[in-house]
């Protein structure tokens, strides 16, 4: 017994160890330990970050550099502090409290003293640098606007958040990544890849010497420059339009996709955030919950369509044959359903597919969407060969443009109604409203634009995209070069062209006509509610425009959506005018006109519902 | 009988055992304390130059010892452990401080440390002691005198102050109850450790209700064989309440912070994660860079000079003391598990040949040999991976250090050539 009870005692402790180090390096082992170990720290080369370029090569975003001024607190000798104050621009006392705020961070580690100087305070610092032990200054690379429009399609570059680094392990915290529009949707071409270089400490966090003999270490690769396919002039000038109102443009290039002007109002200056002062400014932006500056109403904002639909419905009906151009349809100032009479602005009388389109009459569209449904035997028929042909214009769904936010919109199947009624509880009179554009039907701007260049081609059109090159090489992706084609005959487009021309030449919008281009277009005006303590309340309607031009050649297709903006062609359809004579013509004719939708804004209108006062909507005040 | 043929009656298994940890240890050593400038193994201004010259000193010393005859130890047992002690109170007057600790001499090329010196005599002053026809263990006024021989050392060590080395000496009481002295004593200490440890981790109550369950276990299991010494059992529990009372008592009003501080670390009492942060930073410092130092080896460890934070000095003391968490670092659990399997059977090794001695000098202090080997190692590697408490003492054969290296190697040497020479004494 007591001989054996030392080597026990010698086995067990043993075993006791093996257990406690099989713990600590088998089951608390982490194989992330390059990163997480403390004795190596990697250095980060960062590469410049890509030039973005219209799709006519001017410079939309550049980079601009920008002087840190760095200081390593245990290094600083006596100085001359006033001196050196006037130098960066700081307050003596400022000055102080940022030193001793750095050397609580880490006497040995440099922190910024003074973010940002500008150019000419680094020009005269530079000279003097060296005088000062302990500072020096640090270079970076900060994104430089060569306009101030288009912030939402550009995006912002942002520091990296937790998300981020749990998504994609090759951020590390205190990055940059881009946040919304292209400077995200094309993160990886514009960053390019960072160079790192793993430097080995010891316990006072000091060099030591590479890790490894810098086997793991590797070269910064830079980013590319990309192309997009906004047009500068046009994104400019749809923004100065867009001057005090609110709402989305998106102009198209029918025959490619190509988004030239993709505008949101009311927008922002993209420098504001950039620099020193970009999380005030940001945060002045986002808190901005009434008018929504960073909310991307051109992709994001779903409203119904209003009378631009009804080019779509007319399209269906001919294509399932209920309806010839030569059908008519009588319009008694509006049209029944059961015994309640909806009203119609066109004038009355007969109609027939031309005169429905150009005059825009209600009457007409309710009759032929309802001879779409009477077509077949059950409504459940009707409604899923309407949704069919509708979703085959790209409402609907997300389209599947290249920017990283966006709605779907809404083209409703029978299941939606049938959760609403009840199976087999409804009919086409139930719905009548989504001939028209209003009912249950959503869209957002750059989806009634994609609709409007499907129609432009005749039956087909291309996914918008805003990436055109990069390094001057064209995008070969197939889900943007290949065209879509819709569910409708081609020889069907021509009546509805015809009549979107007539508007312009006869119709709704004969008095925003454009001297020597022909435009194909349709106006739509969109009743619109909101709640005001608690009351549904009718606002004044958001004035709808869809064109293309030139109708035989189709150069671009545009939607305009503004919000409270009264009828159609009021402001959508003089703001549609004037984008397609800006991008044939390059200048403007109607100067006066010009001026106008220059200035006037419709800030009166939107401060109505909060007014808390009793109001009156649609008024013509001109 | 010193001859040729002494080679020949070594045990080569131990030497093998030696050889390979003075070696790793002497490799690790390199590791820790390389600096990248391409200088030789032999520059003896670099730490690890001079272990390897403390390594050859050791095997001169190894030539010395066999040479000598093996009587001479257990003749002159006495008058080594009396020049011992007096160089160990010469300490107070001629002594060099180093970190705090008046241990050494210096004696100019290297510092000697006398405590380590100590620790092979006072193993042959008690094994002469205990081996001598007039000492029965079973006989207080003798266990006393043993004591005694243990104590002397251990109270001149003290005030240096170094009390790793002073706790060394006490782990002779392993030869003490080989030789007969009753278990119970053992017993006590261990059960009052572990009411101690319990009582901080669980407190009086959890410990009241641990001890009643193993009683009540205790009985259930006994009841059919023989009577139960009721009496006995339930003084033992009373005395253990109490102590465990008095353990709050002593740990919060006698102690003091710092001491507070190691048990609190050691027994992981703290649970606020910012006062642990803060404890990283300071008082386990030591502990938390080592376990870190161990965990980030893996199971295959970095490699052989690729060990981050033993380059990077983060483990205080890491050619001495913590030596064990460079090659968890570099040579990952296969390297750990490796040595740990070393010193086992090493000290298996040991055992078996102290008990196959003939001699009764020669086996008791064989068994000083491996209470001393034993309790180095085990403290020492149980402080570097975070079991024990902070206690500064080397690791045998791998520590950087002299004294401490050619202790050891004198201390297993002299046992070989007792062995060596056991078949020529009968008695």
């Amino acid at each position: 017994m007591k001989k054996l009870l030392l080597s026990s005692i010698i086995v067990l402790i043993g075993i006791t160890f093996i257990g406690r180090l099989s713990y600590l390096q088998i089951f608390s082992f982490s194989p992330n330990q390059v990163l997480e170990d403390t004795a190596i720290k990697a250095i980060y080369d960062y590469p410049e970050r890509g030039y973005i370029y219209d799709r006519n090569g001017l410079l939309l975003v550049g980079n601009d550099p920008a002087y840190d001024v760095m200081v390593i607190p245990r290094e600083v000798k006596p100085l001359d502090t006033l001196e050196f104050c006037q130098l960066i621009g700081v307050e003596k006392e400022a000055f102080i409290r940022k030193l001793n705020k750095a050397r609580i961070y880490s006497p040995r580690l440099p922190s910024v003293l003074v973010p940002q100087l500008s150019k000419e305070d680094y020009a005269r610092l530079q000279e003097k640098m060296r005088k000062y032990e302990g500072f020096y200054i640090q270079k970076r690379s900060l994104r430089y606007y060569n306009t101030n429009a288009a912030a939402n399609v550009l995006g912002y570059i942002r520091e990296v958040n937790e998300r981020d680094l749990q998504k994609n392990p090759y951020y590390v915290q205190g990055e940059l990544t881009g946040g919304t529009g292209v400077e995200q949707q094309y993160e990886e071409i514009l960053r390019g890849r960072k160079g790192v270089q793993y430097i080995q400490k010891d316990r006072f966090n000091r060099d030591i010497g590479p890790y490894k003999g810098g086997i793991l270490d590797t070269l910064p690769q830079q980013g590319k420059e990309i192309t997009l396919t906004l047009d500068k002039i046009l994104q400019e000038y749809g923004e100065r339009l867009m001057n005090g109102k609110r709402g989305g443009i998106v102009a198209i290039e029918p025959s490619s996709g190509e988004i030239l002007a993709m505008i949101s109002g009311p927008t922002y200056d993209p420098a504001l955030l950039v620099g020193r002062e970009r999380s005030r400014n940001y945060s002045k932006l986002h808190y901005d919950t009434i008018a929504k500056p960073l909310f991307d109403r051109s992709i994001s904002a779903e409203g119904s369509p209003g009378s631009p639909f009804k080019t779509l419905n007319a399209l269906v009906a001919l294509q399932e044959g209920v309806i010839q151009p030569s059908t008519t349809i009588k319009c008694y100032n509006g049209f029944y359903v059961g015994r309640t009479k909806r009203g119609c602005h066109c004038g009355g009388g007969t109609r027939n597919l031309n005169s429905g389109i150009y005059n825009s009459c209600n009457a007409y569209f309710a009759g032929t969407f309802r001879k779409i449904y009477e077509k077949f035997p059950t409504t459940d028929e009707g409604q899923d060969t309407w949704e069919k042909h509708i979703k085959s214009f790209g409402l609907g769904n997300f389209l599947g443009y290249d920017l990283p936010t966006g709605r779907p919109g809404r083209i409703p199947g029978k299941e939606y109604y049938d959760k609403w009624y009840g199976d087999n509880r409804w009919a086409s009179s139930y719905i009548i409203s989504n001939s028209i554009g209003q009912g249950e039907v959503a869209v957002t701007p750059v989806q009634l634009a994609n609709m409007t260049a499907a129609i432009a081609n005749r039956g087909f059109y291309f996914t918008p995209h805003i990436l055109k090159k990069v390094e001057g090489e064209n995008i070969e992706n197939p889900h943007f070069t290949a065209p879509k084609y819709t569910t409708i005959d081609r020889k069907h487009f021509e009546p509805v062209v015809q009549g979107m021309a007539d508007v312009y030449n006869k119709g709704t919008a004969r008095w925003v006509q454009v001297p020597g281009i022909e435009i194909a277009g349709k106006t739509g005006t969109v009743e619109n509610y909101t709640k005001i303590d608690g009351e549904k309340t009718q606002l004044t309607d958001h004035s709808v425009f869809v064109a293309f031009a030139p109708v035989d050649n189709p150069k671009i297709a545009l939607a305009v959506y503004i919000e409270n903006g009264y009828y159609g062609s009021r402001y959508a359809g003089h703001i549609a005018s004037l984008l397609i004579e800006k991008y044939l013509k390059g200048e403007i004719s109607r100067k006066d006109l010009e001026k106008r939708m220059l200035e006037k804004t419709l800030e009166h209108e939107y401060a109505k519902p909060y007014s808390g006062e009793e109001f009156k909507i649609n008024e013509y005040v001109w | 009988m010193s001859g040729k043929n002494i080679l020949k009656r070594l045990d080569w298994l131990t030497i093998v055992f030696y050889l390979l940890l003075v070696g790793i240890g002497w490799l690790n050593i390199y590791s820790s304390t390389f600096t990248d400038n391409n200088a030789s193994i032999f520059d003896f201004s670099e730490l690890y130059g001079k272990q390897l010259l403390f390594i050859i000193l050791s095997f001169l010393s190894v030539i010395v010892i066999l040479a000598l005859e093996s009587g001479f130890y257990e003749r002159f047992s006495s008058v080594l452990y009396i020049i011992s002690i007096v160089l160990l109170l010469g300490l107070f007057v001629f002594g060099k401080t180093i970190a705090g600790a008046t241990s050494w001499y210096n004696l100019g090329f290297f510092n000697f440390q006398p405590s380590e010196f100590a620790k092979v005599t006072t193993a042959l002053a008690l094994a002469k002691y205990l081996s001598d026809i007039q000492t029965d263990i079973k006989k207080r006024k003798d266990q006393f005198y043993a004591f005694l021989i243990i104590l002397v050392p251990v109270i001149l060590i003290i005030p240096q102050p170094d009390p790793g080395s002073a706790l060394v000496f006490l782990a002779l009481i392993f030869v003490l109850f080989r030789e007969g002295l009753p278990l119970f004593y053992l017993g006590i200490a261990v059960l009052a450790i572990l009411v101690f440890v319990t009582t901080l981790m669980f407190g009086t109550v959890w410990v009241g209700i641990g001890l009643s369950l193993i009683i009540i276990f205790f009985f259930v299991l006994k009841r059919t064989s023989f009577k139960a010494p009721i009496a006995p059992i339930i003084m033992v529990f009373v005395a253990s309440i109490l102590f465990s009372l008095s353990v709050n008592f002593v740990f919060n009003n006698v102690f003091e912070q710092r001491h507070r501080d190691r048990f609190s670390l050691w027994l992981r009492l703290e649970k606020d994660p910012s006062k642990l942060e803060l404890i990283r930073k300071t008082i386990g410092y030591n502990t938390y860079q080592s376990e870190k130092a161990i965990e980030s080896g893996g199971f295959f460890g970095k490699g052989f000079l690729e060990g981050t934070r033993t380059k990077g000095d983060f483990v205080p003391e890491q050619h001495s003391d913590y030596i064990f968490t460079t090659v968890g670092e570099e040579w990952g659990f296969v390297g750990t598990t490796t040595v740990v399997i070393l010193f086992t059977l090493l000290l298996l090794r040991l055992v078996y040949l102290a008990e196959r001695q003939k001699n009764d000098f020669s086996r008791m202090y064989a068994y000083g040999v491996i209470s001393i080997l034993l309790v180095h190692y085990f403290i020492n590697v149980g402080m570097v991976i975070g079991i024990l408490p902070t206690i500064g003492i080397p690791l045998p054969f791998f520590s950087y250090g002299g004294s401490s290296l050619i202790g050891f190697t004198a201390l297993l040497f002299i046992f070989l050539k007792l062995d060596a020479n056991r078949l020529n004494e009968w008695g």
